[in-house]
């Protein structure tokens, strides 16, 4: 049980962020909501690389202990990269966005109209 | 070994690396003089293609060659049997598909010499242009699956900015906002699936998963938000609405690479089914009363149906749309629909033990409409952004006898016209009559939707013909010119293409179509020639 | 390598098949019809008289930008016959960011029902 939660974690950051994105009308709110499923989702990377009685792979001469292979690591350390440039671009078009309309509401810009 | 050789040996990484490169150059070059920048990005993008058909000519020498090359070592599998090696590797579809890519990519950067002209921030809009070339043909051949997705984000991000390039205006600002959130959280989903299939299989390398997959109820999941995601990114109906708002307020040099970015995550698409899944398609998942439901049947059901909606929507929000490029973004939702319709006719019958040809030649009519597809409507943008330049106007109700001035852009609209509405002899034709004779045979009705849809989208753009072409010469046009040389040029190379593929379409259905279908309907040989036989 | 009698192949398609150079030929021969037919014409028009002249039933003729007709009115008729139909798809397309997520959410519902329940 104790070695699911990390699961349970991951749908629930998943779920909230999902219910952010999908009902929030404030823009900076949606962006948070995009950030909670990134975390879920690299928290689910994280958790899939332990495995039961491994040690991290950075120290030597342990003998004959498990080590956990690195890799998820490594895809999470290049997505949170990425998490970061996809969030500051959101935002600077956010800026953009207040420029131009002068309110954050989803709901009154972005209908095209013509 | 002359350098030839060696440069077909490394050109999968070559093909990324060089439009990489060069994109970061570009703003220290464009410090020397705009002309020369030009001559730069120009360069770097020919460049590529010769050695994109290099490796094209290799592939092609023999059938059923594919082209692997792993980063960093010789086999895709390391000491231990660890499958995390990066590895491009390269087959008749991939090398379809960057074919493609390359001639959007010259004719976009010809395109952009005049287009782009009066703007500021030049030297950023190329940057983020050959980024976006070099993120597309990544995702296009990567053999790896979470490199597929540093692919994707690599090319959204590149075409978000792009989409925004004109800050000025709050609309393209918004369509901008709309593409990343919808890609941010498509490339979320997909990064999801992969973990999945990882935790499940210790495995990133798209062989390795294909060899060993078992298709237990994880996978199920892995496969459902797969296919969701990236239907997503390509645009389908319900999830296709992203895709007028950023195609009509993208400039039209963006809008044609956006066009192929659709299309690379259709590939990522038919890739994950096709390869990754391919050798469980046939499983039976249920069988009720003495029917096996098999998991190609089921999948293709849902395909066809998804394909008739987008299909259906797309060209009757296109009807009524007055702004031109979001008409035009609205027949490109539905030419995507053409090729899943299609796909999904050819998974239902594709692996029939006792009649596989109906399946093929529907595969094959597939997989040569995204060639037209991205031909057809990319010279529509192309044309929309040459009215946009002359007249300023995006608007149809505002527009009027344009042909009297600019008689050559009309040429073009004209050729596009009838390809993308699937008229004889243009390529659209072509293709269309194969896709409507095998979804004949899986289900007629299907094939009287497709040609009555195609009928409602020469509706579509003989109105926009009628009221931006025709008509007398508007008083506030009369000092409209023909648009400058460079986006002719561009235009033009599309056009010959266009109608070249129209007067040899079994030139080109032998010789780079059947390659590409066979890779997909042959997943043995993919996993075999990748890891070697495991 | 491409011979050049691969450029004039047939491209058979299981049950048909479609050859350019044949359309080709059909569209000349019906040029040529058409060409015989218009010389057997009359030849009584002639050139800036009143004939050429618009003719709109006796009515005035109108200013340049009103002869026009708009693209939003060329397929009027269609238009509003099928209102029922346009109007539910201008309700659909809400330029939301967030509906668009919802349609994607609701997406992956429906396939993972057939997929994992069927």
């Amino acid at each position: 049980m104790i070695y699911n939660i990390p699961y349970i974690a991951v749908v629930a950051l998943i779920m909230i962020g999902l219910y952010a994105v999908v009902f929030k009308r404030n823009l900076i709110k949606i962006v948070i909501g995009i950030l909670l499923i990134e975390n879920g989702v690299n928290l689910f990377l994280i958790t899939l690389a332990f495995r039961q009685d491994s040690i991290a792979p950075i120290y030597r001469g342990t003998g004959s202990r498990l080590m956990s292979l690195p890799v998820p690591h490594a895809l999470t350390l290049t997505s949170i990269v990425i998490g970061v440039a996809v969030l500051a671009l959101m935002l600077s078009l956010i800026i953009h966005i207040y420029r131009h309309y002068g309110t954050l509401d989803a709901r009154k810009i972005g209908r095209e109209e013509e | 070994m002359n350098i030839i050789d060696d440069i077909i040996l490394h050109s999968p990484a070559l093909i990324v690396a060089i439009p990489l490169l060069g994109a970061f150059l570009t703003p220290l070059i464009s410090k020397i003089n705009d002309k020369v920048r030009n001559v730069f990005v120009i360069s770097i993008v020919l460049f590529t293609s010769a050695i994109v058909l290099l490796l094209a000519n290799d592939i092609y020498s023999a059938c059923g060659k594919i082209h692997t090359y792993v980063f960093g070592g010789t086999a895709a599998i390391t000491e231990g049997g660890f499958a995390v090696r990066i590895l491009f590797e390269v087959d008749g579809l991939n090398i379809f598909m960057a074919i493609i890519t390359t001639i959007l990519a010259i004719s976009g950067v010809i395109y952009s010499w005049a287009f782009m002209k009066e703007n500021t921030g030049l030297d950023k809009y190329y940057t983020l242009y050959l980024l976006m070339i070099a993120g597309m043909f990544g995702m296009i051949l990567t053999g790896d699956m979470f490199n597929f997705f540093v692919f994707l984000e690599i090319t959204s991000i590149a075409s978000c900015a792009l989409i925004a390039f004109w800050t000025s205006k709050g609309k393209a600002v918004d369509a901008g906002f709309k593409y990343i959130v919808i890609s941010a959280i498509g490339a979320l989903f997909i990064l999801f699936a992969i973990a999945i299939l990882y935790g499940q299989y210790n495995a990133l390398n798209m062989a390795v998963l294909a060899s060993n997959i078992q298709f237990s109820f994880l996978d199920k999941i892995a496969l459902v938000i797969l296919i969701s995601g990236l239907a997503m990114k390509a645009g389908i109906v319900p999830m296709h609405m992203w895709l007028p708002d950023a195609y009509g307020r993208a400039p039209a040099s963006v809008t044609l690479i956006l066009v192929g970015v659709t299309q690379a995550s259709l590939y990522g698409a038919l890739r994950m089914i096709f390869t990754v899944y391919g050798g469980k398609l046939t499983t039976t998942i249920n069988q009720i009363g003495d029917v096996n439901i098999d998991l190609n049947l089921l999948l293709g059901i849902f395909i066809v149906g998804l394909a008739l909606v987008t299909i259906f929507i797309g060209v009757l929000m296109a009807l009524k749309e007055n702004n031109f490029k979001r008409m035009i973004a609205f027949a490109a939702v539905a030419e995507i629909g053409y090729i899943i319709l299609a796909i999904g006719a050819a998974l239902t019958t594709v692996f029939s033990a006792t009649d596989p040809r109906t399946g093929i030649m529907a595969l094959k009519g597939g997989i040569f409409h995204i060639l037209n597809d991205a031909l057809d409507i990319g010279l529509l943008f192309l044309v929309a952004g040459a009215i946009y330049y002359a007249t300023k106007e995006t608007s149809l109700n505002r527009l009027g006898g344009l042909a009297r001035n600019m008689k050559y852009t009309t040429i073009f609209f004209l050729i596009g016209l009838l390809a993308v509405s699937g008229m004889p002899p243009m390529n659209g034709f072509a293709s269309k009559l194969m896709i409507y004779e095998s979804t004949y045979q899986v289900n007629p009705i299907l094939s009287i939707i497709a040609i009555l849809c195609s009928i409602l989208l020469l509706a579509v753009f003989v109105k926009v013909f009628h009221s931006a072409f025709l008509g007398p010469k508007l008083p506030k046009f009369d000092n409209v010119k023909e648009v400058p040389k460079s986006m002719l040029l561009a235009m033009g190379i599309i056009a010959c293409i266009i109608i070249f593929i129209g007067l040899f379409p079994d030139l080109v259905v032998n010789n780079i179509v059947q390659p590409a279908v066979n890779a997909l309907t042959n997943n043995s040989n993919y996993i075999n020639n990748v890891i070697g036989g495991i | 390598m491409i011979e050049i009698q691969d450029f004039l192949r047939t491209l058979g398609t299981n049950s048909g098949f479609w050859n350019p150079l044949v359309w080709g030929i059909i569209i000349v021969i019906a040029l040529l019809i058409a060409y015989i037919i218009r010389g057997r014409g009359k030849k009584e028009y002639k050139k800036q008289t009143e004939q050429t002249k618009v003719f709109l039933s006796g009515n005035p003729e109108l200013e340049k930008e009103e002869m026009h007709i708009k693209a939003s009115n060329v397929y009027w008729g269609f238009m509003e016959s099928f209102k029922w139909l346009y109007t539910g798809l201008e309700k659909m397309h809400t330029g939301n960011v967030s509906d668009y997520i919802l349609w994607f959410v609701v997406v992956i519902g429906i396939f993972f029902i057939i997929l994992g329940v069927i």
